[in-house]
């Protein structure tokens, strides 16, 4: 296993802000790895999604080191993919699905629009658009939630990056799309042997999925390691707080259950 | 006696040219006390269905009982006396209160408007309310903003119980908030319902949460109810295919060692 990024001492500070919305992060990106990154509100989640992907707002403050193995830093786009929370906002609502999933693939892999096109037919059956001819030709308002973060799946991957970053990808979807987007995001990483990064609130659906988690919380990395043995021996109390937060159908109910 | 009574509730919008049945031949009850668990996916038309029941919606066809009156056909005066006994309580924490308003002026408006409390004794019931739901007093002269999303979705609650009702609608009311905030969440929605018998209609996607608070569950799904029963019977052993899909969407907690090629990382 190769490391791709070593983040080093890694420091964000946004603009007009005293206090760092991540501090002093040591954290490696191993090659091909899915890595959950798990945190609250305002844990820096997010935050450290932006950096590595190079996207910090302007005036966002940024010290310490990321060493990527390749030399450079990915370029967006086309060596990472991003997926954002919310694919409406993702998405650009004038244009047709079509040209924005082809838009990458003739960008970055040099396709003319005919063939991006095709590319972009093929990237829309990939991640199970229903009716992917008819999807082409539609706006991002005629599709549901769900086909709408497919689309923004489908257009993050067709310039194949190496790299894919879902940022809460899942969470604005309700529990049985979730559930389809998180098995269909895991299936196409692992066909292609990208490394994934996904950043969620929810330690149980990183815990069905992930390799290694890494665990934050205002802005400091609280722990980090391979995903079962996190769960199974967390060292940190927050750690423990966080798995013993979780409600699933075995958790006790709240109530008395003999109905009134 | 059942507080509350849902028949044949049906309402269409038109999308596109068709008309979507968003809620079709809805009936269900709701006993004092009781918590009903309405689930289904986006789209299901749960949402919808607790529109209609407040009010800011109107139904196509149907009725709804209320404390034994006809709610859908009460408007004007009888309508603003009784909506008192029916609150609300929203997703989007921020978004259900006036920005500029103080946390104090949040909960003198239902104690005002309702006639719950004269004048003089309001600032008295506000510190009450605000200690149930587990805030200091002193939080009355701060901003709505100036609070955390969890401290909002008390003073929400808070100002749901201020009339004092029979019924309060919950929609999607815990699913912004932080599972760590969630559970103390749902802890104090559990206690006032034992404290003063109110019962709750519990609108989620989400059954992990439905699970803990709710008696019955009753499953949504394309604006049809689908099965309806105890909750553990929904849960353990679901019957429709809309309610086997949620109950394995559930994120389960895996604690085994991981296994694969990160193994020896």
């Amino acid at each position: 296993m190769s490391t791709l990024c070593e983040i080093r001492d890694l420091t964000v500070t946004y603009r007009g802000q005293r206090i760092p919305a991540l501090n002093r992060i040591d954290l490696d990106i191993v090659a091909g790895e899915r890595l959950a990154i798990i945190g609250e509100s305002g844990s820096g989640k997010s935050t450290l999604a932006r950096a590595v992907a190079g996207l910090l707002p302007l005036g966002a403050k940024l010290a310490g080191e990321m060493r990527w193995s390749s030399g450079q830093p990915p370029l967006p786009g086309r060596d990472l993919g991003f997926v954002f929370q919310d694919p409406s906002s993702s998405l650009n609502p004038v244009l047709d699905i079509g040209e924005q999933v082809a838009e990458g693939a003739r960008r970055h892999l040099g396709l003319s629009w005919k063939t991006a096109y095709v590319r972009a037919l093929k990237m829309l059956e990939r991640v199970r658009i229903a009716e992917p001819q008819k999807a082409m030709r539609a706006f991002p308002h005629q599709l549901s939630g769900g086909q709408r973060q497919r689309v923004a799946i489908a257009a993050a991957l067709a310039a194949k990056p190496g790299i894919l970053i879902a940022d809460e990808a899942t969470s604005a979807l309700d529990m049985v799309v979730q559930a389809e987007i998180v098995s269909l995001l895991d299936e196409l990483v692992r066909e292609a042997g990208m490394t994934l990064i996904f950043i969620t609130h929810d330690i149980a659906l990183a815990s069905g999925f992930a390799d290694r988690v890494a665990i934050f919380k205002d802005g400091n990395l609280v722990e980090s390691g391979l995903t079962g043995n996190v769960l199974a021996s967390p060292s940190e109390a927050y750690t423990r707080t966080l798995i013993a937060s979780h409600r699933d159908l075995a958790t006790p109910p709240l109530i008395r259950e003999a109905a009134p | 006696m059942t507080l509350l009574a849902i028949e044949n509730l049906s309402k269409r919008f038109s999308s596109g040219g068709r008309a979507v049945a968003a809620v079709g031949d809805v009936s269900l009850t709701l006993e004092p006390g009781e918590t009903l668990g309405l689930v289904g996916a986006s789209g299901s038309g749960k949402s919808t269905l607790a529109r209609i029941l407040m009010r800011l919606l109107p139904a196509d066809a149907g009725s709804i009982r209320f404390e034994g009156e006809d709610w859908l056909s009460l408007s004007g005066t009888d309508l603003r006396r009784h909506r008192a006994r029916m609150q609300m309580v929203f997703q989007d924490v921020l978004g259900a209160f006036n920005p500029r308003a103080t946390v104090a002026s949040v909960l003198d408006d239902p104690l005002r408007i309702h006639d719950i409390v004269p004048k003089a004794g309001r600032a008295q019931e506000i510190a009450a309310l605000l200690d149930r739901v587990g805030l200091p007093a002193s939080y009355a002269g701060r901003s709505i903003r100036e609070v955390s999303g969890g401290q909002r979705q008390r003073i929400a609650i808070a100002r749901a119980i201020a009339t004092k009702p029979s019924l309060i609608v919950l929609d999607e009311a815990v699913s912004a908030l932080d599972v760590s905030i969630r559970g103390r969440i749902l802890e104090l929605l559990v206690e006032l319902q034992e404290e003063r018998g109110i019962s709750y209609l519990f609108v989620s996607h989400d059954l992990a949460v439905l699970r803990a608070v709710s008696h019955r569950i009753a499953v949504m799904e394309a604006g049809r109810l689908v099965e309806t029963g105890p909750m553990r019977q929904v849960i353990e052993n679901p019957q429709s295919p809309a309610a086997k899909a949620l109950v394995n969407a559930v994120p389960r907690l895996v604690t085994q060692p991981t296994e694969g090629p990160f193994h020896d990382v």
